[in-house]
């Protein structure tokens, strides 16, 4: 798993992502909880959006992709990547290669 | 995407598409007579949900994505057909977190147990030295519950959950606990005592004095990071800091009980007619008690904070405990009985205590009531919760959101984190995963 990105807000638009496939998504009003059956976490998306961006990531060829098509403009995809990051760092996301 | 969602503790009062915790005790009948057993439990009930019944609330817990489910009673592994209910879940999706008090836990179990990803077991015990936990939980049963752990330690299951309700014997044993769940590689949790079920009979002895409650407050200010207490005490923010958990009380909205026969109640702590949202055996199943009770609607609805409005802890604390409170014969939207202002006392002693509401069914081992405390009363208890209307809708703004909120991007929330939300088994524990998220994130961490 890619920890370190997190650490550094840097999380690679660039690349091909997936949901974990231990992971459950249940939408809830405010967005999303998010479970994760291996580390037995929960996690919190709290927007709307940022569930359509991680629905949507495995189908996309990029996650910046993914933003794109979820109408996230340019002033917030920074946050977007932080989020993005943090769901990496805890395995709730993987890179499409990785298992 | 524009909007500034509230922090997620405001979310959560307004009620979730399904609980993050949710607790359910498969059976009355136990081993053992705890003097404080919150669900009075003892013998099996003979309107028990057969095997085919639990099922199908599997099935629905499933479709409605309960992630997982905290599984107490009485004791669990009684059941024959448990670990047949424990791997149907599993199978099904839904994690499964027993609670035991070890009986059933032999190195053969335990090393069934240890490979599964999908099963966390929790032991309780109550005294850190078998003197202190016997004297609550009976004769055999420290050694009991260490063996068990022995046997899981052995087998490799990291992380198992050590479960001890506070008392006044052993909030000075706060120290040894943390060591024995060390030596375990094990995990601590901690819960209060509620004056419910047994509890109600022995709250008055065993409750931590005022100077206890403070000790305790400043170990998990120092300690907190690591110790699990769901939204157990939540009552103490009013000595001033947010502890580690949920801060909040979960009942009905993230948190619910499904008791052996089906019954639905707003939390475990509150097994009475006054909190029974329904029967999952109803037409609609447990969805249908979980998204239409009248109940639950009503606690999803702005709570009045009465005559704890105008104190100045009330954002922190929000008045305490439902369930403490109605148990000791106290109006909901007054202190909670342990009040750390001290106005819990001053009601307590303003109240009659022969008039508190007495916990619904009895299923303790001994036959006939206590001395004067009729065992089997349901006196209809007038309730209100829920807010009226003219009254402001208090929840607006009981928790502060903070700081990195007015920063932050949609939606993040960094500290204010629902770590560990609701209690006795349940939902147990979000545990916070320390530095994730950067103050931007629209991501909240929990572990459970």
């Amino acid at each position: 798993m890619q920890a370190t990105p997190a650490e550094t807000g840097a999380f690679d638009l660039d690349a091909a992502w997936r949901l974990h496939p231990q992971v459950s998504v249940r939408p809830e009003r405010f967005g999303a909880l998010l479970y994760h059956f291996g580390t037995r976490r929960l996690s919190f998306l709290k927007s709307p959006a940022l569930l359509t961006v991680v629905k949507s990531l495995d189908t996309q060829p990029t996650a910046r992709a993914a933003c794109a098509e979820a109408g996230i403009g340019a002033a917030e995809l920074p946050a977007y990547a932080g989020a993005l990051a943090t769901l990496a760092a805890s395995q709730m996301i993987c890179g499409r290669t990785a298992a | 995407m524009t909007s500034t969602t509230a922090p997620l503790v405001e979310q959560f009062r307004f009620g979730l598409a399904a609980p993050i915790c949710l607790t359910w005790e498969l059976t009355y009948a136990c081993n053992l007579s705890c003097v404080h057993c919150l669900s009075s439990s003892g013998r099996r009930d003979p309107g028990e949900l057969s095997t085919a019944e639990c099922k199908r609330v599997i099935d629905e817990l499933e479709r409605m994505q309960v992630f997982y489910v905290n599984i107490g009673g009485g004791e669990p592994t009684v059941r024959p057909d448990f670990w047949e209910l424990v791997d149907y879940a599993t199978a099904h999706h839904v994690g499964v977190k027993f609670s035991t008090n070890g009986l059933r836990i032999t190195t053969e179990v335990a090393a069934k147990l240890a490979g599964s990803d999908y099963i966390d077991v929790q032991i309780s015990l109550d005294g850190a030295t078998a003197e202190v936990n016997d004297a609550v939980r009976g004769r055999g049963s420290f050694n009991m519950a260490m063996r068990a752990m022995q046997n899981l330690a052995a087998a490799g299951f990291a992380g198992f959950k050590i479960s001890v309700v506070m008392t006044r014997h052993n909030v000075s044993q706060l120290d040894a606990f943390k060591a024995i769940a060390d030596s375990f590689g094990a995990q601590l949790r901690i819960t209060r005592l509620r004056p419910s079920g047994r509890g109600a009979d022995v709250w008055d002895e065993l409750h931590p004095t005022a100077g206890q409650q403070r000790e305790l407050y400043d170990w998990l200010v120092a300690h907190g990071e690591n110790v699990l207490t769901g939204d157990s005490f939540f009552h103490l923010a009013g000595y001033g800091q947010e502890l580690p958990g949920l801060n909040m009380c979960g009942a009905g909205r993230v948190v619910c009980l499904i008791d052996p026969v089906g019954d639905v109640y707003a939390c475990p702590f509150a097994i009475h007619d006054a909190f029974l949202a329904g029967n999952v055996r109803g037409q609609g199943g447990f969805a249908e008690v979980w998204r239409n009770s009248e109940l639950f609607a009503d606690l999803r609805r702005p709570q009045s904070g009465g005559a704890c409005t105008s104190c100045s802890a009330f954002d922190a604390c929000q008045g305490g405990c439902m369930a403490a409170k109605f148990f000791t014969g106290l109006p909901l939207d007054g202190p909670d009985p342990e009040c750390v202002r001290g106005f819990g006392e001053a009601a307590l002693a303003a109240a009659n205590a022969g008039a508190a509401p007495r916990p619904a069914g009895d299923h303790s081992h001994r036959v006939g009531p206590r001395p004067g405390q009729p065992s089997r009363a349901r006196q209809p208890v007038p309730v209100s919760i829920g807010s009226r209307p003219g009254h402001p809708p208090v929840s607006a703004g009981l928790v502060a959101a903070p700081a990195s909120m007015a920063a932050a991007g949609p939606g993040a929330d960094r500290r204010s984190v629902p770590d560990r939300a609701c209690d006795q088994s349940p939902l147990a524990g979000f545990t916070p995963s320390a530095g994730l998220d950067p103050p931007t994130a629209l991501t909240q961490q929990a572990g459970r």
